[in-house]
């Protein structure tokens, strides 16, 4: 029952000189690995989903009754598990620049201006078929100081809950054909080409609506617990009965 | 699909605070939870031994009988209607966290053996290309001694997983500081 841990051609390593602040952040012992027990295919997932209101709409949710200013895009998807099954319920938040490059936040100090009618956060639950969707403005690129002349390609960050303690992530959501990209220590700290091009997402026509917005599909595959984990807790309940 | 097909991670970067901690999630208990109070709080530390200002901190727990708020926890433990188990802090400028919640309660290892009373804790950061998964156990536990998962852990490290129990002003607090690197490293989890 030993998790699959994290495959090193998919997940990042904790270490990556390039990004310089895992230097003094990174462990450097070897994580310990722990077997699926009751604690870790738990998880808050699906009590914080019956919780969670829905707020996709991040052109409007300032809730000043002005529209955000920038080129209008719907992000969807689907949350599946590692067996490509739907995860329904699953919670994602996401965050990002308004379309200036700037974040609301009290430590962004890039010079661009924040957008009135712009909070830059939403959040949403999956459906049935494990899809969401979200409205929102496609965010620009900004500085940062890691290195001369540094700056990040344009990013969604996705916070996701699935079902388990497991399947627990947090990432962040490209676009196709930004020349930054080869240029950033955060996304090449992906290690294969493979599992980078699963962090980009695809534009896609049918998602776009006439008139109203362009439309991009990014698919969220997280971790599940081992095969049928919770079978021995629920034979120890039947068995004492 | 085989585990290649998983998304990659991310890092939370420095700016996720509008977005997840909007609503605060560090208290998890109501007048009405079941369960001794405690406050379980600490700092996140880099290698520097320098707080880490930008950590997100989230915890999941059992309520104080033992029983997870999760479909999967299947098992005839009553669930308490005023504690779900989740929460969710942000470090301040020193790097220090602190959660309101109860003690939870022993879970199952597997159909024999009982763990020790744990919190699972999830930690993001900028710099954090994944979140880094640790357990708190209390250090008052005599169960502590027969954990399995404990039992995995090198003696020497063990310690790092322990928080230590004291009194302020009548309330019970269990301080539990993170160290991401370096001396006496805190250990943590592959799932």
């Amino acid at each position: 029952m030993d998790g699959p841990g994290r495959d090193p051609t998919t997940f990042p390593p904790y270490y990556h000189e390039a990004y310089r602040s895992t230097v003094r952040r990174a462990p450097r012992q070897p994580l310990i690995s722990v077997p699926h027990t009751l604690s870790e295919i738990t998880g808050p997932g699906p009590a914080l989903s019956a919780m969670g209101a829905q707020d996709s709409d991040l052109t409007t949710n300032m809730g000043t009754g002005g529209e955000a200013i920038g080129e209008r895009i719907i992000v969807t998807g689907r949350v599946l598990d590692d067996h490509a099954m739907p995860e329904s319920g699953a919670l994602i938040e996401i965050w990002q620049a308004n379309a200036a490059g700037r974040y609301r936040h009290r430590v962004d100090d890039h010079r661009a201006p924040l957008d009135p009618h712009f909070l830059g956060y939403g959040r949403c639950t999956t459906n049935n078929d494990g899809v969401y969707r979200f409205i929102t403005i496609r965010p620009g690129a900004y500085p940062w100081q890691n290195h001369p002349n540094a700056w990040r390609p344009a990013h969604i960050h996705f916070s996701v809950f699935g079902p388990s303690w497991v399947s627990r992530l947090i990432t962040q959501m490209y676009f196709p054909g930004d020349p930054l990209l080869p240029l950033d220590p955060i996304f090449n700290s992906v290690p294969t080409d493979a599992a980078r091009a699963r962090l980009i997402a695809t534009y896609a026509h049918d998602v776009t609506q006439e008139g109203y917005a362009l439309g991009f599909r990014f698919d969220v595959i997280l971790r599940g617990p081992n095969a049928t984990p919770f079978e021995p807790f629920a034979t120890t309940h039947h068995a004492r009965r | 699909m085989t585990s290649r097909d998983l998304t990659p991670s991310q890092t939370a970067g420095p700016f996720f605070h509008s977005g997840l901690l909007r609503d605060p999630l560090n208290t998890l208990t109501t007048g009405q939870t079941q369960g001794e109070r405690i406050r379980l709080e600490g700092y996140v530390y880099d290698g520097d031994r320098t707080g880490v200002s930008d950590a997100l901190v989230e915890i999941w727990q059992a309520n104080a009988a033992g029983r997870y708020r999760h479909p999967a926890d299947l098992r005839p433990v009553p669930l308490d209607p005023a504690f779900v188990g989740f929460g969710r802090a942000g470090t301040d400028e020193h790097g220090f966290y602190a959660f309101e919640t109860i003690k939870p309660g022993p879970v199952p290892f597997d159909t024999h053996t009982t763990q020790a009373p744990h919190i699972g804790v999830c930690v993001s950061a900028r710099g954090l290309l994944d979140h880094l998964r640790t357990r708190v156990y209390f250090d008052d536990e005599r169960a502590n001694s027969d954990d399995p998962v404990l039992g995995l852990v090198p003696e020497p490290r063990r310690p790092t997983l322990l928080a230590r129990r004291r009194t302020v002003e009548g309330q019970t607090v269990y301080r539990f500081d993170i160290i991401l690197q370096g001396d006496q490293e805190t250990v943590f989890f592959e799932l």
